[in-house]
């Protein structure tokens, strides 16, 4: 009886992994597959057998791609918009969630029931608008339309939030007894301790940011200003495709935000975590 | 003094209130009442329904809306079954490697929509990747892009490759809520593991199911990037969505009321699948 009830167990156990790896297969070969194209040239991603092992075209596939998308601008173009972004929002989705968190005031939660129910609508609802509100400011094909339009981003303020609730109240009266002002006790007292809300934040916005597409294809007009979403997503269309090049901008795309994400990776699933718990 | 600090939560909420209003509730109210009129003759003018009443008989409509429902249909359970057997297997106490699998398992939810729709374009050509592993076991060659089933289905596969992780990570943080004892006492009456995820698994993660298929229906509706880099909505119109109809409408033929019309559609079936979501799983 004991011996089967063992054997069911380690049965289980192997069983459990067998199913692991497969999905790990699953979630991982393609990077490594895209890896190896963006070696290869655009005929080697159709070989029978596949081509598994890197080829000696990094440089031909990095040259091609910046003569078609000019690489450097285009990621010029993208960190820039997407770095400052998370600055901006983050300091717009900290002092709000503060309020949110620490303070009493008339209609605090009519607004934060406003912009919980905003995150249901779908975004596509408010595209036209915000695209003729930049026709008429002559703002199309600008940094500020980029930047500007999700600045306020009601996860981050709710994620933000989650935090501040947990930050002592009673600091916060002794500062204030102790004739620290305001703006002074938001700054040196509370944000300093609130380091691993504000890493997990700024990973989600900067993801955001740097994954955008629909608008960014919407409201910037000419290849100087793309985001590289934008500029990757040109490659295809075009009556002959080289797949060599486009598994290069893949690449690009792919690999700064997988590192960004693999260094910050404790701080961004406890912060999911601790948002999804409660 | 106590006045001056009654102002204080009014200075922090400001620049969020400021930007909400210009960039998310003014384009919200704009698109309903853009949805109320037409353009003729360089002018807006109110139109009542016409729009709407337009988009009933607009075949193209109806095939975007019935394509968005099929993604939807399939797409959303299966990834939700799965990232719950995952996260259950990765709860599991024996398990070693946990933080590996975690992360490797996540690592499609940090790639960009566009780059991940590429990749598989390319793997799920007539003569790639996919099908050729399809040819070692024995599977004749697959025309993914190119049919209008398939393509249906190569949206759905890309899709749950990319948001199983994620989903799976919501999960496993209401899974860690559930107290160990439970199973522990579970065992102890006599319930193998199987009976343990239905009769206490999915049970106590009803709440998280019911957050995490409102944000799928939310996604799903809007779909974009996906069949706009994947498909191009094709073949024929086999993956016209919703949001690529949107699309089209609004920035390739300037049609801004009709394409505001849409959008609303869409904001309308999102809340009328919520509602549904809500009631199907809540008990109160």
């Amino acid at each position: 009886m004991r011996q089967s009830i063992k054997t069911q167990k380690t049965f289980g156990k192997i069983g459990m992994y067998l199913l692991l790896s497969i999905f790990l297969v699953i979630s991982v070969f393609p990077f490594y597959w895209m890896l190896v194209g963006s070696t290869n040239s655009s005929d080697k991603m159709f070989t029978s057998p596949p081509t598994l092992i890197p080829g000696d075209q990094f440089m031909t596939n990095l040259m091609n791609l910046d003569e078609t998308v000019g690489i450097g601008r285009v990621l010029f173009n993208s960190l820039f918009v997407s770095g400052l972004y998370v600055v901006l929002a983050l300091i717009v989705s900290a002092t709000a969630a503060y309020a949110f968190a620490k303070f009493e005031f008339k209609g605090r939660n009519v607004i934060f029931t406003i912009f919980l129910l905003s995150m249901m609508i779908p975004y596509q609802a408010t595209l036209i608008p915000l695209f003729q509100m930049m026709a008429n400011y002559n703002l199309l094909n600008t940094y500020f339309a980029l930047i500007a339009p999700q600045l306020c981003y009601p996860f981050a303020i709710f994620l933000m939030r989650q935090n501040f609730l947990a930050f002592p109240s009673e600091l916060l009266e002794s500062a204030r007894l102790d004739g620290a002002g305001e703006f002074k006790i938001f700054m040196k007292i509370v944000l300093p301790s609130m380091k691993p809300a504000l890493a997990a934040t700024s990973i989600f916005l900067f993801m955001y940011q740097w994954n955008n597409f629909m608008w960014p294809l919407v409201a910037i007009r000419t290849a100087d200003m793309y985001t590289f979403p934008v500029a990757l997503s040109t490659l295809s269309g075009v009556s002959y495709t080289d797949y060599g090049q486009m598994m290069m901008g893949i690449s690009i795309a792919t690999i700064p935000i997988m590192i960004f994400f693999l260094v910050l990776q404790k701080h961004f699933i406890s912060g999911m975590l601790g948002s999804a718990v409660k | 003094m106590v006045d001056q600090t009654k102002r204080v939560p009014y200075f922090f909420i400001a620049p969020a209130v400021i930007l909400f209003a210009i960039f998310t509730l003014y384009p919200i109210l704009a698109s309903l009442y853009l949805s109320f009129q037409t353009y003729e003759g360089g002018t807006y003018t109110f139109a009542g329904l016409d729009n709407y009443t337009r988009l009933m008989g607009d075949s193209i409509f109806w095939t975007a809306l019935s394509n968005t429902f099929f993604i939807f249909i399939f797409q959303v359970p299966i990834m939700l079954i799965l990232a719950m057997i995952l996260a259950s297997v990765l709860n599991s106490q024996l398990l070693r490697l946990k933080g590996f699998f975690r992360v490797s398992f996540f690592l499609p939810a940090v790639t960009s929509l566009v780059a991940y729709s590429l990749l598989f374009s390319i793997m799920l050509q007539n003569n790639g990747l996919f099908n050729e592993i399809l040819s070692y076991v024995g599977i004749d060659a697959i025309p993914w892009l190119s049919d209008s089933f398939w393509a249906k289905f190569s949206i759905v596969m890309a899709m749950t490759w990319r948001w199983t992780g994620y989903n799976m990570i919501i999960f496993l943080a209401a899974l860690q809520n559930i107290p160990e004892e439970m199973y522990e006492a579970a065992s102890i009456d006599g319930a193998g593991k199987i009976r343990q995820f239905f009769s206490i698994t999915v049970p106590s993660l009803k709440p998280i199911i019911l957050f995490a298929g409102i944000l799928s229906t939310i996604g799903t509706l809007q779909l974009f990037d996906e069949p706009f880099n994947l498909t191009s909505g094709g073949p024929g119109n086999a993956t016209m969505t919703l949001g690529l109809y949107i699309y089209e409408n609004g920035f390739e033929y300037f049609d801004f009321s009709y394409g505001s019309a849409i959008a609303y559609v869409v904001v309308m079936l999102v809340a009328i699948l919520s509602y549904v979501q809500f009631k199907f799983t809540g008990d109160k």
